[in-house]
């Protein structure tokens, strides 16, 4: 098993005909995921890359049955296909987009209160079930499919954990990008719910980073509710207050947010935490 | 992005909250002018994107216009250094000149996007004048807190709220709720990401004003706030990250040694990290992004190496839609054109990272490959403490 995604998964491509958007559903489609239908305002009835594409979320998820949507739209507009996937009731939307304005995205965010759509990102790499289904813009050939949940707030921090992984023989359930933004759809404590009951995920990597607390909500919950085996690593132990490390979420504002609090409360809520990050595949080895 | 306290006020103004009479100068002569005109005691603020001035020597009382243009004369051109400079200080470009309040009592008031709550909110406390994180630490029931619910935006009852926690008494609590309200709007017109007003000041003739402002832009949104990005003040930054940002490149610079380019903000980070876990320091956060082309390594490299400290420098690429052997090639011929005479160690993993190998191995250049995060940084760290 596996979650969010899986063989059953019926993709949606807003952005598809973008030079991104098109790019990434050849990787994807490659990979094996089921690309039913590409949005792009004004060029419904067209097909691109033997993709059909719709005018709106709503046309194609009618024609398509489609569940799942991929957002790919410049940064302005990101939040209004958001938005507007959650509005034609498509499940759930992965944006990818980086750079959404943060009061953009409250707004999206309050839109999908109370509605039955997920959100994972934006600026995140996306989600992946090995061997079943790929969506976003991770390299599909460093997983392999197995039984470790991988969750993180970074991008190619994730493929290193993920190479390090499966080179000590651990395949992968699911692996989710959350994104480095301040606000974003899924977070650590949401994907840790949904590893809890998944049956074939014995153990879940958890990469953090500096900005923000969600870190230290997840060790609550783990230490609580969590009984599977959590590896975490924190990245920007050597940043200096103030800084905005690159993400527009990892930044250490008003004294709050260090690593080494973060590593902290892990620690004490029962988390093994490797102070190098080449150390993350071989720890999850070690515990298991 | 920052803005200097001038223009944060006259941003306060324009959506009418009361701020002191007073106006920017970057001379001496211009700053006597201001307090001619003034005809009342002016206080000279060293404009620089940075707190603390007052305690360094940056803010100064004057009684007359001669007194003004002298106290802007010692200002103007010092290098301030506060807690939030760094030891190395500030520059002061501009001083800002406006009259002084007789103050009767100082609060604090601040906006910020609450990310746990993923809400707009209000910081209020009757403790202005003093840092708010270390009156949150020492008495944290001195600060009220006021979330806003964006779908209907600030309510009267919660700009009450505010004014009252902020001890506000009849006639000046209409005052606090006017304040707040003309707040809220500015924050979420402007995609501001943080507002402080420390402090808002009483003055003994019963006035209610920002007497200092700091605003915050979101970076994301400043394309549809032109009048905003015209605010920025390149000289306040430092020259290499804006150079970097030129090149679409994200880069701060640090006090370490080795150099560090890798793609994607988690790994850059992850990297210093390592780097220090084997007994080096990093000289620099640098994400040189998904496309690491040839012509984007090179102005990496520029700017890693503009900085006389590095000693060695890293390159960790993590090839997933990046091609290892181009950013191989990218290495190759920005080294062969620059001339690079630090040790440079290469890590290539991912996609296409055997033929990298080759590239690099087969260029007549010396590079250190590693085979992995930990043995490059092992070697980089080596190569950086060998070469000082």
């Amino acid at each position: 098993m596996s979650i969010l995604v899986d063989k059953n998964t019926r993709l949606i491509v807003q952005g598809l005909t973008g030079g991104e958007g098109s790019f990434h559903a050849g990787q994807m489609k490659e990979y094996g995921t089921n690309i039913v239908a590409g949005v792009t305002p004004g060029k419904g009835g067209s097909v691109h890359e033997g993709i059909p594409v719709f005018n709106s979320v709503h046309e194609a998820k009618d024609a398509t049955g489609a569940n799942a949507s991929v957002v790919f739209v410049p940064p302005m507009f990101a939040a209004d296909a958001v938005m507007e996937a959650t509005d034609a009731g498509v499940g759930l939307v992965i944006c990818i987009t980086e750079g959404v304005p943060t009061l953009d995205m409250l707004k999206a965010v309050t839109f999908m209160e109370g509605s039955d759509t997920r959100l994972v990102g934006p600026n995140c790499p996306g989600v992946i079930s090995p061997g079943k289904c790929k969506i976003g813009i991770m390299p599909g050939f460093i997983h392999s499919p197995g039984r470790i949940g991988v969750i993180s707030r970074s991008g190619t921090l994730t493929y290193e954990a993920v190479d390090q992984l499966s080179k000590q023989g651990l395949g992968q359930s699911t692996c989710i990008g959350l994104g480095g933004d301040p606000i974003i759809g899924t977070r650590f404590i949401d994907a840790l719910k949904l590893f809890k009951d998944d049956a074939e995920t014995d153990g879940v990597v958890m990469i953090g980073e500096i900005g923000g607390s969600d870190e230290e909500a997840a060790a609550e919950y783990i230490r609580d509710h969590f009984n599977k085996p959590v590896v975490s690593f924190i990245a920007g132990q050597t940043a200096p207050p103030g800084k905005r490390m690159g993400h527009a979420g990892a930044i250490i504002a008003g004294g709050k947010g260090t690593a080494a609090e973060k590593i902290l409360t892990l620690r004490s809520c029962g988390v093994t935490v490797v102070e190098s990050p080449a150390e993350i595949g071989k720890a999850m080895a070690d515990i298991l | 992005m920052k803005i200097h306290e001038y223009q944060a006020k006259a941003l306060l103004k324009s959506y009418g909250i009361l701020v002191p009479e007073g106006a920017m100068a970057v001379t001496a002569d211009e700053a006597g002018g201001i307090a001619a005109d003034m005809k009342c005691n002016v206080v000279i603020k060293a404009q620089i994107h940075a707190g603390g001035r007052g305690k360094g020597g940056g803010i100064k009382l004057a009684e007359n216009s001669k007194d003004a243009s002298s106290c802007a004369q010692e200002i103007l051109g010092m290098t301030l250094v506060t807690h939030q400079t760094g030891p190395e200080g500030k520059v002061v470009g501009s001083v800002l000149v406006e009259e002084a309040l007789s103050v009767k009592k100082e609060l604090y008031l601040g906006m910020v996007l609450d990310r746990a709550t993923e809400k707009v909110t209000f910081i209020a406390s009757q403790e202005g004048g003093m840092e708010i994180e270390v009156v949150a630490a020492k008495t944290p029931e001195k600060i009220i807190k006021v979330a806003i619910d964006s779908r209907v935006g600030i309510q009267p009852f919660q700009a009450r709220k505010i004014a009252y926690a902020l001890g506000l008494e009849k006639p000046l609590d209409r005052e606090g709720v006017k304040f707040a309200m003309k707040l809220y709007r500015l924050f979420m017109d402007k995609d501001a990401s943080l507002v402080e007003i420390n402090p808002v000041v009483i003055t003994e003739d019963n006035r209610l004003l920002a007497a200092d402002a700091k605003i915050n832009f979101d970076d994301n949104a400043s394309c549809r706030h032109p009048d905003i990005a015209e605010l920025r003040d390149l000289a306040e930054e430092e020259p290499t990250e804006v150079e970097a940002s030129r090149h679409n490149l994200s880069y701060v610079k640090l006090d370490g040694t080795v150099g560090c380019m890798v793609n994607g903000a988690g790994l850059a980070m992850g990297t210093m990290d390592i780097i220090k876990h084997y007994g080096g320091f990093p000289a620099n956060f640098l994400d040189v992004g998904g496309g690491a082309s040839a012509d984007r390594v090179e102005q990496a490299f520029k700017i890693l190496l503009s900085d006389p400290k590095v000693k060695a420098v890293l390159i960790n690429i993590f090839g997933g839609i990046v091609r290892c052997d181009r950013v191989a090639n990218g290495v190759v011929q920005a080294a062969k054109r620059l001339n690079l005479t630090v040790p440079i160690v290469v890590r290539l993993a991912g996609t296409n990272s055997e033929l990298a190998g080759k590239i690099l191995e087969e260029s007549g250049l010396t590079f250190t490959v590693a085979t992995d995060l930990a043995d490059a940084a092992e070697k980089a760290v080596a190569a950086a403490q060998s070469a000082a």
